[in-house]
């Protein structure tokens, strides 16, 4: 559990962070480092040098945005589990951000690193993929912004190239006829998802009138479940819906479940999921 | 102490109350830096994947796993460890409810889980038996089973539920 | 109250071990620090089976901070002996002898290969990855029973098979003409013990040639004598300590590559060394429980009396046999008839050599296993018999003792009917038969289910001459040595070796009820050899069984000779003195009393001793016990399925044993909480996985399914009690009870919550995707 040697340097600053990564091609980004260190005791990462952003204070914020609002890179799961605008106005992701691992990763784990790392095992890229969040990456060429669906790029890979940061994490305010429901399955509580389903779901008469599904750990990244939206679009019920919510995905075959099995999961939870953000 | 090492950066920490002017390898691991360098061996190293907890400490008042966390990423702060919680001997209330609920049994993951109970109980969020297991979700214990950890947390917070 | 009514045999007395443990002031091994130590690391096969080409050493001796590095083959000549195993078990068993270095062929993912020793750990880790090793990989025996066919891959090429022993136990024919016979067969996987704290050792050189270890043993005793015969030193030139150990559950019953591997190099370079396990490394380098393939049948007449039993158990050895390996499956041998007379029994083991990590004694070790697959069949018979489970149980339970059973061993007491009373007392059976009905019929998505496991177990290792007759090769005794201070405390030195049993303050009540006086006037010292130098250490539930036995002896003698004492003194007969509670009175003179405490002190001031009396208290008794100890009981798990998910967690979990007398309530109730729960696990969460080339695929704690609290509910405990009449003071052991008899409740419970759905079996553990797949190929 020792990691290979590296090199650190503090960033001051977001421009001091970038120009020390573009100094060195195989810097990597330190942030909460519960991504990160965890790879690093393990040997998997075996960076020249970390770039430690952690004291970027100003970068740990939760801020209205008018219709949306914007939480910073380094906002610590448990602040944004216990954040008031979250739970006012998107509490998928205040809730969810309360089931990332356990509360000592909670208290240390950032919401920018835990997405920027790409597991397809996490639950917060799922919720963001179903918000369709925005991304803010800054680097050299200035600052863009990515959606959700152009975020996640494959197995441990984002938008965020090499020698840029994610800062910012803009989430839309849900409305009064927005339910939600994010639930995954597990076998202890301090693990990663075998399978979890983000699930948002616009109410009309108290039927959905449409939703937004997305899967966790049912490919290499999470993945909007298309069929089901498409059959809730066209009326079909939650049951009928949620029965296609494997279709098209290629899940992995692992200790903890099988394709199969994942596939069986993606269908029970995305059946609850919507039942429960319509509830 | 250090026998040399690369890329040494100079850390600040101060630990149970002491100060301490350090210089770490930046791969030096939090929980060996409390244990080799400072000789604090109450935090104990129990997995090698950040998950049974036994290295939990305080920092700035929040658990953390001292396994997870570099050294030089704890410049500036403050830690207890298990070595720090008791006031002038006496055991805190935490300790002291171990001890009465027998616990404990090899006492290994015993520092990790007393600190993880701290903070559960302090962040206010060890309100019955059911929220108090579902805090502990990040340290394992293999001898007690947990029920009687979940009874000497309940009778510190008064929780009849 | 007197202070043995409040601290003696029977008090909930609070822990002496807790106080350090708590402050943080454990003595674990990790946490000696001895000047000019050197670390070492080692190198470890990647593959099951593969043939070492070659080594090249050159970069990694060249590494910053490197000290030496050693091969297999450089070590060659440090060993005087092979590795030991401690039990043949017959005459022809296959032992292929193993060193601590594999030097030409690696038999396991785990075996060590090569040492590096480095000024620091970061160092010593550094340069291990530089060590290169060409192997040539070779076809793995990975399943247990193929490999028993010799179908696939040998391990070890040159026995010519890979079946080490086979072993019967024969004592009547199975009735195959029988109303009813229930036949099936049963996998229990290979389970990691997972004691939190991974092993570990320091060996210092000490002048003159000899050496101190510390180690993370549970076994100091055994670990000196073997590991000084290995390395060819004198018994007397190596001292073995085992401080504050982190939990063992078996693991630590063993002599180890690293025990051994420190030692030499210790020696070698004059420096003391340290090895700390990772736990990844534990994961395949510390032995393995389990990994059976039993095929059970009872033979039953129509009215639900048993007639007969046959087992076939196909035990998987992993790689090599450790110490006890081989015998691990024969300690469940007589058992698998359990509470239950049942005239005919039969059962046959045969040891299998595999590639993967060596299996020994895990928590219960070769017990659970025959619970297991008893207790699931008892089941299936009562359904096959269209009989209520419990009454099947019931009209089968030996109810007359002491009972000799068809496998040939007495129990000397015990009272089923009672313990199963006591737990239907606590169940509310019919309330949850009842919720179990209502969320059948109306289809709900979580199911319930109730399962029982009745069951008994023999502990307390052991009966010397059984222990002969069965081919192992020491005894089963206990030593122990209580020395009267002159101040009236009281010395106790006990060749038990704790590790979070709590000896130290049961120990501490036992003389406190014998001799009368306060717990805290006792000091008991374990776990060094040198303060220690006699003993047989902790495991198979003796420690209570055994050395408080010997404990009580030693209390006996030191009565005696302050009886002699004291009727010196007051000058009378011995023989008009009577003793209760510390303190010796004249018969009729009630006012001429003195204490074994004052006894202490007459023996120490020695001016009025009995001609020819030796000037001390103090008393050594090694006590060989006459029988295992027979605890039982009965347990009933609760578990909801969610038929969804095939999620199954436990809700409830009501436990009664009969441990005979309880000397602290406090201690006996905490080891059946952690056995209940190490069998809870078994049966919902953990399994050593591996893949057909035999590499172990979840050896993390991250994919190593161990649960937390957020997993399990609290448990109902209580007790009924039939005193050990082998016993001095009517106790048995309870260290494994729980993991014995909680695993089969807990798959009973599963399989009941599913029955309407038409599921009769699924296998340990009961994964969410098993239960699915039971749920799914029921409709079929």
């Amino acid at each position: 559990m020792i990691p290979a040697a590296f090199d650190y340097e503090v960033a001051e600053s977001v421009e001091h962070a970038l120009a020390l990564l573009a100094a060195d091609p195989d810097a990597r980004v330190l942030a909460g480092g519960h991504s990160l260190v965890p790879a690093l005791k393990l040997r998997i990462a075996r960076p020249s040098k970390l770039v430690d952003i952690g004291r970027l204070s100003d970068l740990a914020y939760v801020r209205d945005a008018g219709s949306q609002l914007a939480i910073g890179a380094l906002t610590r799961h448990a602040a944004v589990h216990d954040d008031p605008l979250l739970q006012e106005h998107c509490p998928i992701v205040s809730t969810t951000a309360g089931q990332v691992g356990d509360p000592q990763v909670r208290h240390r784990g950032t919401i920018g690193g835990s997405l920027a790392h790409g597991d397809p095992a996490s639950d917060l890229p799922t919720v963001m993929l179903a918000l369709d969040a925005a991304f803010v990456i800054v680097g050299s060429g200035g600052e863009r912004t990515v959606g959700a669906g152009d975020f996640f790029t494959g197995v441990f890979r984002t938008a965020v190239g090499p020698g840029e940061l994610l800062i910012e994490i803009r989430v839309p305010k849900l409305g009064d006829a927005t339910g939600w429901s994010y639930l995954k399955y597990h076998r202890r509580a301090q693990d990663w998802a075998t399978v979890g389903v983000a699930a948002l779901v616009q109410h009309e008469n108290g039927t959905a009138a449409s939703a937004s599904v997305a899967l966790t750990n049912m490919g290499g990244t999470p993945l909007r479940a298309s069929a089901v939206e498409a059959a809730i679009a066209a009326g079909s019920s939650v049951a009928e819906a949620a029965a296609h919510a494997a279709d098209g995905t290629e899940p992995s075959s692992d200790t903890a479940a099988s394709a199969e099995f994942r596939a069986h999961l993606a269908r029970v939870l995305t059946e609850r999921a919507l039942t429960e953000a319509l509830a | 102490m250090r026998k040399g090492g690369r890329f040494l950066r100079p850390v600040d920490l101060t630990v149970n109350g002491v100060r301490y002017e350090l210089e770490l390898e930046p791969r030096d691991l939090l929980v060996h830096v409390l244990r080799e360098q400072l000789s604090l061996t109450g935090t104990n190293v129990g997995c090698d994947t950040s998950s049974c907890g036994a290295c939990t400490v305080l920092l700035d008042g929040q658990s953390v796993k001292s396994c997870t966390i570099l050294g030089v990423q704890a410049d500036g702060t403050t830690i207890t460890t298990i070595e720090g919680l008791a006031t002038n001997g006496e055991l805190h209330p935490v300790q002291q409810a171990f001890h009465d609920h027998h616990a404990l049994q090899c006492g290994y993951c015993t520092p990790g889980m007393v600190l993880a109970a701290v903070s559960l109980i302090e962040n206010g969020e060890a309100r019955d038996r059911a929220a108090i297991r579902a805090g502990l979700e990040g340290n394992l214990c293999r001898c007690t089973g947990y029920h009687n950890i979940i009874e000497a947390i309940a009778d510190v917070t008064g929780s009849t539920s | 109250m007197s202070a043995t009514e409040t601290w003696g045999i029977g008090a909930p007395l609070k822990r002496k071990e807790d106080d350090p443990l708590l402050r943080g002031r454990g003595t674990y091994v990790d946490n000696l620090d001895l000047p000019g130590t050197v670390v070492m690391v080692v190198v470890r096969s990647p593959y099951a089976h593969a043939r070492i080409m070659s080594i090249d050493l050159a970069a990694a001796k060249a590494a910053e901070g490197v000290v030496a590095v050693f091969t297999g083959a450089d070590l060659r000549d440090d060993w005087k002996a092979a590795m030991p195993c401690a039990w043949p078990v017959t005459e022809d068993m296959k032992n292929p002898e193993h060193f601590p270095l594999a030097a030409s062929e690696a038999n396991y993912q785990g075996d060590g290969v090569a040492v590096v020793i480095a000024d620091t750990r970061a160092h010593a880790v550094d340069a291990a990855e530089l060590v290169d090793v060409d192997y040539e990989v070779l076809d793995a025996a990975v399943d247990v029973a193929i490999a028993a066919q010799d179908g696939g891959a040998l391990v070890h090429e040159e026995l010519g098979t890979n079946v080490s022993y086979v072993w019967p136990l024969e004592t009547g024919t199975f009735d195959a003409a029988a109303d009813v016979i229930v036949k099936h067969t049963y996998y229990q996987p290979p389970l990691i013990p997972n004691a939190i704290e991974p092993r570990g050792v320091v060996a210092r050189p000490e002048p003159g040639g000899d050496v101190t270890l510390w180690s993370s043993t549970q076994v100091p005793h055994l670990l000196r004598l073997l590991a000084a015969a290995t390395l060819g030193m004198s018994e007397t030139k190596l001292r073995v300590i085992a401080p504050d150990v982190g939990g063992g559950f078996g693991s630590k019953l063993d002599v180890y590559a690293e025990e051994l591997l420190a030692i030499a190099i210790a020696r070698r370079l004059g420096s003391p060394v340290k090895w700390i396990e990772e736990r990844s490394e534990n994961a395949v380098s510390t032995i393995h429980g389990r990994d059976f393939v039993t095929t059970l049948e009872l033979a039953a007449t129509k009215d639900g009396k048993i007639t007969s039993l046959r087992a076939n158990v196909i035990a998987s050895m992993g790689a090599y046999l450790q110490l006890v390996t081989p015998g691990i499956p024969l300690l469940g041998a007589w058992i698998y008839a359990g509470p239950y007379a049942i005239p005919n029994y039969s059962v046959t083991f045969t040891g299998v050599f595999t590639n993967t990590t060596p299996t020994d004694a895990y928590r219960g070790a070769g017990r659970p296993e025959a619970t297991y697959v008893l207790e699931r069949t008892m089941d299936l018979l009562a359904k096959e018999l269209g009989m209520d489970r419990l009454e099947l149980r019931r009209r089968n339970f030996i109810t007359e003792f002491p009972a000799t059973i068809a496998s040939g061993l007495t129990i000397d007491s015990g009272d089923y009917h009672a313990s199963l009373d006591r737990l239907l007392e606590h169940l509310g059976l019919e309330q949850l038969e009842a919720e179990q009905r209502a969320r059948r019929d109306s289809g709900d998505v979580k199911q319930i289910g109730i399962g029982f496991s009745t069951y008994n177990e023999m502990c307390g290792l052991a009966p010397s001459r059984i222990l002969g007759a069965i081919r192992y090769a020491a005894g089963g005794w206990e030593s122990a040595t209580i020395r009267c201070l002159p101040t009236g405390t009281f010395q106790v030195v006990t060749g038990t070796s704790p590790h979070g049993q709590g000896h130290e303050t049961a120990w501490s009540q036992i003389v406190a009820e014998q001799l009368g006086c306060d717990p805290s006037e006792v000091e008991v010292l374990h776990g060094d050899t040198s303060i220690s130098p006699y003993g047989l250490d902790t495991y198979g539930s003796r420690s209570l069984p055994v050395g408080g036995a010997a404990l009580w002896s030693a209390g006996e003698k030191i009565i005696e000779k302050a009886r002699q004492i004291v009727a010196h003194q007051l000058e009378v007969s011995a023989d008009d003195l009577e003793y209760a509670a510390g303190t010796f009175t004249v018969k009729g003179s009630p006012d001429k009393e003195m204490t074994v405490k004052g006894a202490a002190w007459s023996a120490f001031a020695a001016h009025n001793l009995p001609d020819g009396m030796e000037p001390n208290l103090e008393a050594t008794a090694t006590y060989d016990p006459p029988n295992f100890s027979w605890p039982g009981g009965a347990h009933a798990a609760v578990v909801e399925v969610d038929t969804g998910t095939g999620d199954a967690r436990l809700i409830r979990y009501v436990a009664i044993d009969d441990v005979g007398t309880v000397v602290n309530p406090l201690i006996v109730d905490g080891q059946v909480h952690g056995g209940i729960t190490q069998g809870i696990a078994t049966a919902l969460y953990e399994e050593a996985i591996y893949d057909e080339d035999g590499n172990l695929a979840n050896g993390t704690m991250a994919m190593y399914l161990m649960p937390s609290a957020a997993e399990l509910p609290s448990y109902q405990l209580d007790r009924t009690e039939s005193k050990a009449t082998d016993h001095p003071f009517g106790a048995k052991g309870v260290g494994e009870t729980g993991t014995i008899a909680a695993a089969p409740a807990v798959i009973n419970a599963v399989i009941d919550a599913l029955a309407h759905l038409g599921v009769t079996d699924i296998q340990m553990p009961a994964t969410p995707e098993r239960v699915w797949r039971a749920i799914e190929e029921a409709k079929q």
